[in-house]
């Protein structure tokens, strides 16, 4: 789960780490307000969860210039001015992709003179399997920019999973990124405190990028970035709170309700798979059977435990989708039974109607029974007796003109 | 011959009486598989399908002589079960649950390896050698025994690779399940090492995916180490980047972590890498000529 910049940000400081004065609005009258309580230049930043915001524009322009998704402004006046027009509006950004996201919020915050701007950030190393503090005394660039030029420029510290970084590395680490005399102990402090929150909190990602270090002599989290393991939600009831919705695929939401796996594409082939594995492949063979030129319109795994009703969710998500021309269902029962993967397809398209071509594959567990119960069923079904042949059919079904 | 689990595997389920549980366990029975005890705190001094229940792991292994866990407990009590695993005498744990936070699974990383003990997964469909044990949820009438080992980060397209083996006409060794987690106990190279030592392993399929660099460092070993042909297949070389696919694990993330950089760098160390998930036992059949 991801989280904006403004509420990673107020998780950092109950932990301890400086950051800019300045809170979030979802108004014109809020930014306003808050933007009267701030010591100009104040930075206006709108809150996506995306990166690049600062070189992204907005679809609407400030003094006959597209507007940036990030602005420092001169005066309060000039940042409710600015804040009112991101509000509402579109950005888009390298991460977004062209139809980018609506600004709900926008963080304003007091400008900081910076003396200096480091990278400092926690993820999980899975050869080591565990996680990982990383920093960089160059800041501002992604991480995976410097990885991939200066790979050197970076340092780590091993963290132990459940203890955390030790004292004793955050100095280390410190002194390593050049934070040291009167720079050392809040560094350290707050290196510890980033390093404890993403314990807490079971994170999969924390980065402060850039980390500063400010004209008066102190550090601070000039951005933050917080992601979350979903798998440990359950014990963190705070921080799911702040999952914001308008930022997710409204079919990927609706599809996590139903325990279902779903990823929307762009293509034409709406696959119906169990195991996260398999789904994948039947992807990759769409496009292998259809020499590239077929596109599956999603992912779904419906997972081990498919339920008939949970078979029957899946199916509405997908039949309701307009893009899709042809369903390909890829089933190898082993928990998963082919009878019960057949009852809900059968009580699914008999409820909604059967409007575009459906292929079948079933394999596994039960399979006489589920090609039974779908022979009987009257329905106009394609049935495949392998992945490949699945493939083709679809292709064939959706339209997609293949080479011979 | 094969790895990990035989004829002479003693199976301790914990969480045997739970939905899940209790449903494998009598699959297991019914293909042969020895489970000697079930383990599920209260209810101790009972018996479910002829099993007889344990307060604890310990006790279990103590009466029963167990020596591999099977994990079926809800994925907030893994990290627990695990531990409890780890410290019991068995020298296997194969952990079923899907679901366990990544922390927790890094926490008890530390104790298997001081103690030795070896842990297949979590989030996978265990390990079985046929006709002789199936330790997890497997379908078992698929598999066949022969000279094949099987290793995969997933579980269906494990399936997939059985059965495609057995249409070509082979059968397998041992197959395991990795799972599809970020940090998992058992990795390619430490199950490769393990097909190379064993005499009745001829090829190994490996079925990898997105994520991570597993694969990339099981490509390094197969280099240096490996004098059987391996095949491989990975999945989502159509997977757009930064996405979830199913899997905790299946994720392309700041530009690491694709299909196409692990099949480049499987085929530079001679792996026999199938362009079609359709293909992956042919392909197998072929590299053993």
């Amino acid at each position: 789960m991801k989280i904006h910049e403004f509420q990673a940000k107020g998780l950092l400081a109950r932990y301890g780490v400086a950051v800019p004065k300045g809170a979030a609005a979802a108004t014109a009258s809020e930014a306003r307000e808050i933007a009267g309580t701030l010591t100009p230049p104040i930075a206006v930043k709108s809150q996506i969860h995306a990166g690049g915001r600062g070189k992204g524009v907005l679809d609407v322009e400030y003094r006959g210039e597209p507007l940036h998704g990030v602005v420092l402004a001169a005066g309060a006046d000039e940042a409710a001015e600015v804040a009112s027009l991101m509000l509402g509006h579109t950005l888009v950004t390298k991460q977004t992709g062209p139809e980018g996201r609506k600004v709900g919020r926008v963080l304003l915050e007091q400008g900081t003179k910076i003396e200096r701007e480091l990278y400092l950030g926690v993820v999980i190393d899975r050869a080591l399997g565990r996680p990982v503090m990383m920093g960089c005394a160059e800041g501002g660039m992604s991480i995976e920019e410097i990885a991939a030029e200066r790979p050197e420029a970076i340092v780590r510290e091993p963290m132990r999973p459940r203890a955390g970084l030790q004292a004793f590395q955050a100095r280390k680490m410190a002194v390593r990124l050049g934070l040291t005399g009167t720079l050392l102990r809040p560094a350290a402090k707050l290196i510890g405190a980033l390093a404890k929150a993403f314990v807490d909190l079971d994170c999969s990602l924390a980065e402060i990028n850039p980390l500063v270090v400010t004209g008066d002599g102190g550090v601070m989290a000039l951005d933050a970035k917080m992601n979350f393991d979903d798998n440990a939600l359950f014990r963190h009831p705070d921080v799911k709170e702040l999952r914001d919705l308008s930022e997710e695929d409204p079919i990927e939401a609706r599809a996590k309700e139903a325990d279902l796996s779903y990823v929307t594409m762009d293509g034409t082939i709406g696959c119906m798979v169990n195991g996260a594995g398999l789904a994948m492949a039947t992807m990759d063979i769409i496009s292998y059977a259809s020499g590239g030129k077929g596109a599956p319109a999603n992912f779904l795994d419906v997972g081990g435990a498919a339920t008939a009703d949970r078979v029957t969710e899946a199916m509405r998500i997908i039949l309701e989708d307009p893009k899709v021309k042809t369903i390909l269902v890829n089933i190898f029962g082993g928990i998963v039974l082919c009878d019960v993967i057949a009852e809900g397809i059968v009580t699914a398209t008999r409820e909604i109607g059967l409007t575009v071509p459906l292929v079948v594959r079933l394999e596994g567990t039960n399979v006489e029974r589920g090609r039974a119960i779908l022979a009987d069923s009257g329905l106009n079904i394609i049935t495949a007796d392998s992945m490949l042949d699945a493939a083709r059919k679809a292709v064939r079904a959706a339209g997609v003109e293949v080479e011979a | 011959m094969s790895i990990l689990v035989d004829g002479n595997t003693r199976v301790v389920v914990q969480g045997i009486t739970g939905g899940a549980g209790m449903l494998h366990t009598r699959h297991m029975i019914e293909y042969g598989t020895r489970v000697v005890a079930g383990v599920t705190p209260g209810k101790g001094g009972t018996e479910v399908l002829g099993v007889p229940v344990y307060d604890t792991v310990e006790d279990a292994v103590e009466k029963t002589g167990a020596n591999c866990a099977l994990i079926f407990v809800p994925a907030p009590f893994c990290r627990d079960a695990i531990l409890e695993a780890a410290h019991s005498g068995v020298k296997l744990v194969v952990t079923i649950t899907e679901g366990i936070p990544t922390l927790d699974v890094a926490d008890v990383m530390p104790d298997l390896k001081v103690r030795g003990v070896r842990m297949i997964g979590p989030n996978c469909p265990g390990i079985i050698t046929p006709e002789e044990a199936k330790v997890g949820i497997m379908p078992g009438y698929i598999h066949r025994p022969g000279k094949i080992g099987i290793i995969s980060r997933s579980g269906t397209l494990t399936y997939e690779a059985v059965w495609q083996v057995c249409r070509n006409g082979g059968g397998q060794s041992t197959c395991l399940g990795l799972g599809g987690d970020p940090i998992v106990g058992t990795s390619f190279v430490d199950a490769l090492a393990l097909f190379e030592e064993d005499p009745d392993t001829e090829g190994v399929i490996m079925i990898g995916e997105i994520g991570g660099t597993a694969e990339e460092t099981a490509a390094e070993f197969i280099r240096e180490n490996m004098s059987k042909p391996v095949a491989a297949f990975i999945a989502g070389r159509t997977a757009p980047p930064g996405k979830r696919m199913g899997h905790a694990g299946a994720i392309i993330a700041g530009g690491k972590g694709t299909a196409a950089e692990k099949i480049a760098a499987l085929r530079d160390a001679g792996v026999a890498v199938a362009e079609s998930p359709a293909d992956i036992g042919a392909t197998m059949m072929r590299a053993l000529g």
